[in-house]
């Protein structure tokens, strides 16, 4: 377990061990050690000790008060601005506050900092930054590291222990592959869990919220925090929501996992299958049956991920056009020119190239063999899934197919860095919930991830599971 | 009928379909809750969500949903249980999520068909292909500033029901009469408040021409026309251009059109290759939109009388024409009047015909001399009611009548105090009129002996003097008989 800990913090402050001013400062000596990561988008020290002053004057009992939280710079923010990495949003202040992290402060967490991200959310690297690259925590000197991606920053900010949690949204794997990089938890949970009110959106179809953390303890009380119906989302679930913390349970006896045999991929290397295969082990120690499933459209996954995604972003991201807010070109002579300039300077390279894969699959003539076809398979794959949770409860894979690599390796390979989502992407597909949970490390010493992936809603298990084979781990 | 129209070489035929956007009354907008009211101050009634501002979600106002069924249930259409909503992409000032939320291959709304009636007793029946729900655009003001360009987003998510018709109007007055009886449905309905001047209710006009027989020619669109009177000239405008195009050889190219209201003319505004791809997808953020056979029920029995029911109420329980009859249901107001004209008192169902004249003629004219509305009209029903049974029970002729309506409509008073205070009750006492008449005879004499040489006609001049001393009271049948009574004892 890292030395930090959400839940031993929030026990620190309950029995005055420590004060919020005390924690936080020490949060912010550290986050100012370690700006060469390059972490935060947006920090103001002076911002967070104004929260600090806030929160001593309230009496009233909070969930998560005085817990430092970095909010992934996706989500749109009151009292920060909000850039998305992009810089067509460079000098964005949201008037409004996004659902998920209105119910943080409504527990009495304190904002750090907005994390560093791949613009609009769209890489693996944490690389297509406007704001420039977040280096993994874990690099050693002189070899920089990449801290995977969406969400490399708040992953980041978790591992280099900048913070006691962070949000994070995850599209194809967002938040279990940077965890994975990172060496920490995080959690995607069912699609319709958390409100995607007010994150600026990449995929609606696929976004979802979720968290990184130190365990899986903190993320079951964090993810409680964010999650909840939503009437301003209509794509939001109404569903309770166990109180996951308190109903952990790390007693697998008599459970069933499925491993799937399509997640077997060649090429993959030797200690990513051996971590897999010691999680089976000690999942069977602890009475767990081990079933072998068949998810038959696994392979298909990212070619559809890859078609309905950027077909998504294409038109997401056609409101950034110069007119109302953001970044406007000077070269402006006619509304075409303000538009092709705006989007030009505005966007960068992977963002530019997901909006054109995505004009172009839902073009006259092209729809049906690419959109239509995609969403067809996208139907296929989640049913293999609902066929395999009839004979498991729960599904463990490697979460990506490497350990962290070189900051600038994948750089100008779009292709090669498509395919670090192998594995994450399907249940993105799929709406299921997945967890990432560092399992042992490869050679050079980095963390490996494990997946674990449950029943639409059925994070309960999902936590049960991860919980288990981390207190096993250790 | 004859709809064709002449050529240089041949006769031609229109084929005309209209698109209608017609705008739903609703308090709010289609996907926010900002306010839709016409004609505040620019972007006063703009929502996160209505300026696409990052991370802002759609969602669906239920109240729209069930006026675009109303609506359909007014079309005769098929309501469907599932639709769902795609966005339709291009780039626009005024378009600020650069898409609008619309409906594309499952629409709310499936075929139907409505019936458009003419003067000589026939009607018509125009199919409907779809209605579906959409988005409105935001404004684009261009005439602020010389070198800017205004947005005003007050309008930027309304909601807007478009109503595809089939191909099936071949004459400009019949897309009139359509597009007439569309704004009719939907008033009744209380679904659009039909103002056409302020865009709630406008068209798209597709338009073709074809020899007799032939096959469907190639289309243009005309774009956004707001009056009648301009849908019916930018259809005869287009007529007569792509006639001319063809009888000299030519083709016609698949354009989208303006029309020009000043010059009467229309111009191409893009042609086929400049035609936007939309690409259409399923919106993400929303949900296809499922309705069950109850709510459907529940929303249909709450549809009030509708104009083609009244009609045929109308016809049968007062025998009116089909023409009257569809002139007084033409609008909800005139139907309103008119039962509430003919229920004020129970002797004036067995005068309907009178009843529709003078509403239609007599009433509205005075309406349309004095501008004013039949909403509010200085004359009720229940007035026009106590005048008309003047009329019928021989108090008043119809001639004095005119004068009495004119005076209740400046003056507020009611026929019988116009009629007591000035006494103008009709003399049907016979000795009274015999007395008169004997008066006219006596005094032309050598009138007297022409009309009794032959010249018939003469009758009318008697008729005339003796209203005259009369004041025009005089029963005009009881004149007429004691007259002729009178002057052919002379004979």
């Amino acid at each position: 377990m890292s030395k930090s800990s959400l839940q031993q913090t929030l026990k620190d402050l309950d029995t005055k061990k420590i004060s919020i001013r005390e924690l936080n400062q020490d949060y912010l000596k550290k986050i100012k050690e370690k700006e060469n990561l390059n972490v935060f988008i947006h920090f103001s020290e002076e911002n967070v000790l104004k929260q600090i002053d806030n929160l001593e004057k309230d009496n009233s009992a909070k969930k998560l008060k005085g817990i430092p939280i970095a909010i992934k710079d996706l989500f749109c923010t009151k009292s920060m601005p909000t850039t998305a990495a992009s810089k067509i949003l460079e000098n964005f202040n949201p008037t409004y506050e996004s659902f998920v992290t209105q119910k943080l402060l409504d527990e009495g967490s304190i904002f750090v900092g907005k994390t560093n991200l791949d613009e609009f959310a769209m890489g693996s690297a944490t690389n297509t930054s406007f704001f420039g690259n977040t280096i993994n925590p874990l690099s050693k000197e002189n070899e920089p590291l990449a801290p995977g991606g969406s969400s490399g920053g708040s992953a980041a900010a978790v591992a280099a222990d900048l913070c006691l949690g962070a949000t994070g949204t995850d599209t194809g794997g967002s938040i279990r592959q940077p965890a994975s990089f990172c060496g920490v938890v995080g959690i995607k949970p069912t699609y319709g869990l958390c409100s995607r009110w007010g994150i600026t959106a990449f995929a609606s179809s696929l976004d979802q919220a979720g968290i990184f953390s130190h365990n899986v303890e903190d993320a079951s009380i964090l993810l409680h925090s964010i999650a909840g119906f939503d009437q301003r989302d209509s794509t939001s679930a109404k569903v309770d929501i166990p109180n996951y913390f308190e109903n952990l349970n790390d007693d697998l006896n008599g459970k069933t996992v499925g491993i799937p045999k399509e997640y077997s991929i060649d090429g993959t290397p030797m200690e990513i299958s051996q971590i897999w295969e010691d999680a089976i082990k000690v999942l069977e120690k602890k009475g767990v049956k081990i079933k072998n499933i068949s998810l038959p459209h696994t392979k298909y996954a990212l070619p559809t991920y890859y078609i309905i995604a950027p077909a998504e972003a294409s038109s997401n991201l056609a409101r950034y056009d110069g007119v109302k807010y953001g970044f406007r070109s000077d070269e402006i002579d006619s509304l075409d020119e303000m538009y092709e300039n705006t989007r030009a300077q505005g966007f960068g390279r992977e963002v530019k190239r997901r909006i054109l894969i995505g004009t172009y699959v839902l073009s006259a003539g092209y729809y049906d063999a690419y959109y239509l076809k995609a969403q067809k398979v996208r139907k296929l794959i989640a049913d293999d899934f609902n066929k395999a949770f009839k004979e498991c409860d729960f599904i463990v894979t490697p979460t990506a197919p490497s350990a962290a690599f070189p900051l600038n390796e994948k750089q100008n390979d779009p292709i090669k860095m498509y395919l670090n989502d192998v594995f994450t992407v399907p249940a993105s597909l799929a709406g299921l919930p997945g967890i990432s949970i560092p399992f042992g490390k490869d050679k050079n010493n980095l963390p490996l991830g494990i997946q674990i992936l449950g029943k639409h809603f059925d994070e309960q298990q999902v936590f049960n599971a991860a919980v288990s084979l981390e207190r096993s781990y250790e | 009928m004859n709809n064709l129209i002449k050529g240089e070489k041949h006769d031609w035929e229109m084929v005309i379909g209209l698109e209608i956007h017609a705008q739903v009354k609703s308090n709010s907008k289609l996907f926010s809750s900002s306010s839709t009211k016409f004609g505040s101050s620019p972007n006063s009634q703009v929502s996160l969500v209505d300026a696409a501002m990052p991370g802002m979600l759609p969602v669906i106002n239920k109240y729209c949903v069930e006026q675009a069924i109303k609506t359909g249930v007014g079309l005769n259409a098929k309501i469907n249980n599932y639709s769902v909503f795609d966005r339709k992409n291009y780039f626009y000032a005024d378009l600020p999520q650069g898409y609008q939320i619309s409906q594309y291959k499952y629409p709310i709304v499936g075929e139907g068909k409505v019936t458009i009636d003419f003067k000589d007793g026939t009607s018509k029946d125009i199919r409907i292909v779809r209605l579906h729900l959409e988005q409105d655009a935001g404004k684009s003001l261009h005439d602020q500033n010389p070198s800017k360009t205004y947005v005003d987003l007050n309008r930027s998510g309304v909601a807007l029901m478009e109503i595809v018709s089939e191909p099936d109007i071949r004459t400009p007055d019949e897309a009139g009469m359509y597009i007439s009886k569309i704004r009719s449905i939907l008033m009744y309905l209380d679904t659009c408040d039909g103002n056409m001047q302020e865009g709630s209710l406008r068209a798209d006009v597709n338009i073709s021409v074809r020899k007799p027989g032939d096959e469907y020619g190639t289309r243009c669109e005309i774009k956004n026309l707001n009056s009648i009177k301009f849908i019916k000239q930018a259809i005869n405008y287009e007529a007569k251009r792509q006639i001319e195009i063809l009888e000299s050889g030519g083709s016609i190219e698949q354009n989208t059109m303006l029309f020009n209201t000043s010059t009467g003319k229309t111009r191409p505004m893009r042609n086929k290759e400049e035609a936007h791809d939309y690409r259409y997808f399923p919106d993400p953020d929303l949900l296809p939109l499922e309705i069950s056979k109850e709510e459907i029920g529940k929303i249909k029995s709450s549809i009030p009388e509708l104009p083609d029911e009244l009609k045929n109420k109308f016809i049968e329980t007062y025998k009116l024409s089909n023409y009257d009859a569809s002139v007084l249901t033409a609008e909800k107001q005139t139907s309103d009047y008119f039962n509430e004209t003919i229920n004020s008192d129970p002797e004036l169902k067995n005068h309907a015909k009178i009843v529709v004249n003078w509403i239609t003629s007599e009433l509205f004219s005075l309406l349309n001399k004095n501008n004013q509305d039949l909403n509010n009209s200085p004359v009720s029903p229940e007035n026009l009611g106590q005048l008309i049974k003047l009329i019928s029970t021989n108090e008043i002729s119809g001639k004095i009548a005119k004068d009495v309506l004119e005076d209740m409509f400046s003056s507020g008073k009611t026929a019988r105090q116009i009629v007591d205070e000035k006494g103008l009750q009709q003399v049907t006492d016979q000795g009274e009129i015999a007395k008169v008449i004997d008066e006219v005879i006596a005094e032309n004499p050598k009138i007297v002996e022409q009309y009794l040489a032959g010249k018939d006609k003469l009758l009318g001049f008697f008729v005339g003097q003796a209203m005259k001393l009369t004041k025009g009271k005089a029963n005009p049948k009881m004149l007429n008989d004691i007259l002729k009574q009178k002057l052919n004892k002379k004979n």
